[in-house]
């Protein structure tokens, strides 16, 4: 269980980083808290020659508030957001998703760049990131895009990031006081991977669902959005009828795969209920 | 392939170490077989079991999945730090007195982690104290003489809160 040998590099500037990305990219893995890729490489389902750690980049931490959006730097730990981050719905929001990432002692290494690079689909991050339609900001030498959540994840482990490109934000919509949110997943131990997750967001005017946004993880090979869980909840009052309504219709177009740890119909069931606790927690 | 050695230089327990490693080396290693503190235990080597826990730079991070080379600098606690001579810890006295271990593989790991909890500003509520202990795996206690141990070390330093709902 000791990984193969790499030549290991520490840049201390941005420039440095993405100087180091242009030349090995492709040859090369980024390093931040490494909660994932260690243990691969401690397998040896991942042998990456070079090591990148960004860990000595100043400006990758922390979040701020900017033009209605949360901006997350890439290498902001998953502890950060065990306490709200911002005053409103989100800020409450990512602090009850963070208490479902792994355990204590990975949320104090892992950070939400590394998560959403990683791509894996049981992955908490991943699911807001997707499910809240957030856009990824990734640097390169050459210079800088903006990428949508929806052309982000491409399939599992797989991203739209090119091998010089370095991921540097998240930007989440920085939801008003009209907003309800909510998140659930099912996971047999604390900890574990989750078997299905759901997050929403609902935005209520004159009593009724206006705006709303669902999203799902564990139960394909990215994280998705369910258009049709928010088609049930467009123009309805909220009431635990049309959580389980939703849930229903979200559920019924989703196909997920069975495999060791549960039958694609117990996932298609979780994800039923997952929608429903989401919102039961949003309205709460 | 030849792999060059770096030196690693970091504060465990207190002590300005230097520590000559390979790049793929782990800080669980580099502690166990180049500063031969051989108290951090590795069980799983994935980040799974949490016997490895130690902490590094006030947080609780399993030793299994940093390189020792990425300690440069790092302020590093392991068990070796927490009692003053033959003088327990009160946490470590706990365990002691509420059988809160068997084989003693796990303990390493479970005592930084409750160490690094019970040096946190908020206070421990058997909530917290449950969620914080899931981390870290024991095959031989049933857990239950373990969260005996840290509460009632946490009741004897006055970190205890009973929960809002007990």
């Amino acid at each position: 269980m000791k990984p193969a040998a790499f030549a290991y590099h520490r840049p201390e500037t941005r420039a440095e980083a993405l100087a180091l990305l242009a030349e090995h990219g492709e040859e090369a893995k980024i390093i931040a808290g490494g909660q994932s890729l260690v243990p691969a490489m401690n397998f040896r389902l991942a042998r990456p020659p070079i090591l990148i750690d960004i860990n000595a980049v100043p400006g990758l931490d922390g979040v701020r508030e900017e033009a209605g959006q949360l901006v997350i730097g890439a290498r902001t730990r998953h502890a950060t957001f065990e306490k709200p981050v911002t005053a409103g719905p989100l800020g409450t929001l990512l602090a009850r998703v963070a208490a479902n990432i792994a355990h204590t002692p990975i949320r104090s290494r892992g950070s939400w760049g590394g998560s959403v690079s990683h791509a894996d689909p049981a992955s908490e991050w991943c699911c807001v990131t997707r499910g809240l339609e957030a856009e990824l900001v990734a640097e390169s030498a050459t210079g800088r895009r903006s990428i949508p959540a929806a052309d982000f994840f491409q399939t599992i482990f797989t991203t739209a990031l090119r091998p010089d490109e370095l991921l540097a934000e998240i930007r989440l919509p920085l939801f008003g006081p009209d907003w309800h949110c909510g998140f659930a997943e099912y996971a047999r131990r604390a900890g574990d991977f989750a078997l299905a997750m759901a997050v929403v967001a609902c935005r209520v005017e004159g009593g009724v669902i206006r705006e709303a946004r669902v999203g799902l993880g564990g139960i394909a090979s990215t994280p998705v959005t369910s258009p049709e869980a928010v088609a049930a909840l467009l123009g309805q009052a909220p009431s635990p009828a049309l959580f389980a309504a939703a849930g229903a219709a979200g559920a019924a177009a989703t196909d997920p795969d069975g495999d060791i740890h549960a039958s694609g119909e117990y996932r298609q069931d979780l994800v039923k209920a997952m929608i429903r606790r989401a919102l039961v927690q949003a309205f709460a | 392939m030849s792999e060059p050695k770096v030196t690693v230089c970091c504060t465990v327990n207190g002590q300005k170490v230097e520590a000559d490693v390979v790049p793929r080396m782990s800080l669980a290693d580099m502690l166990r077989e180049e500063l031969h503190l051989t108290g951090t235990h590795l069980g799983c080597e994935h980040g799974v079991c949490g016997a490895c826990t130690i902490i590094v730079n006030g947080a609780p991070v399993r030793s299994c999945l940093m390189f020792g080379i990425q300690a440069e600098g790092a302020e590093i606690r392991t068990v070796e730090g927490l009692a003053d001579g033959d003088t327990l810890s009160p946490l470590q006295r706990a365990f002691w007195e509420k059988h809160g271990l068997q084989c003693g593989f796990c303990t390493p790991g479970f005592l930084m982690l409750a160490t690094w909890m019970l040096e946190q500003p908020e206070p421990v509520t058997e909530e917290r104290l449950r969620h914080v202990l899931s981390s870290n795996l024991c095959r031989c206690t049933g857990y239950t003489n373990i969260v005996r141990a840290v509460t009632a070390a946490a009741k004897e330093m006055g970190k205890w809160a009973e929960s809002a709902a007990a």
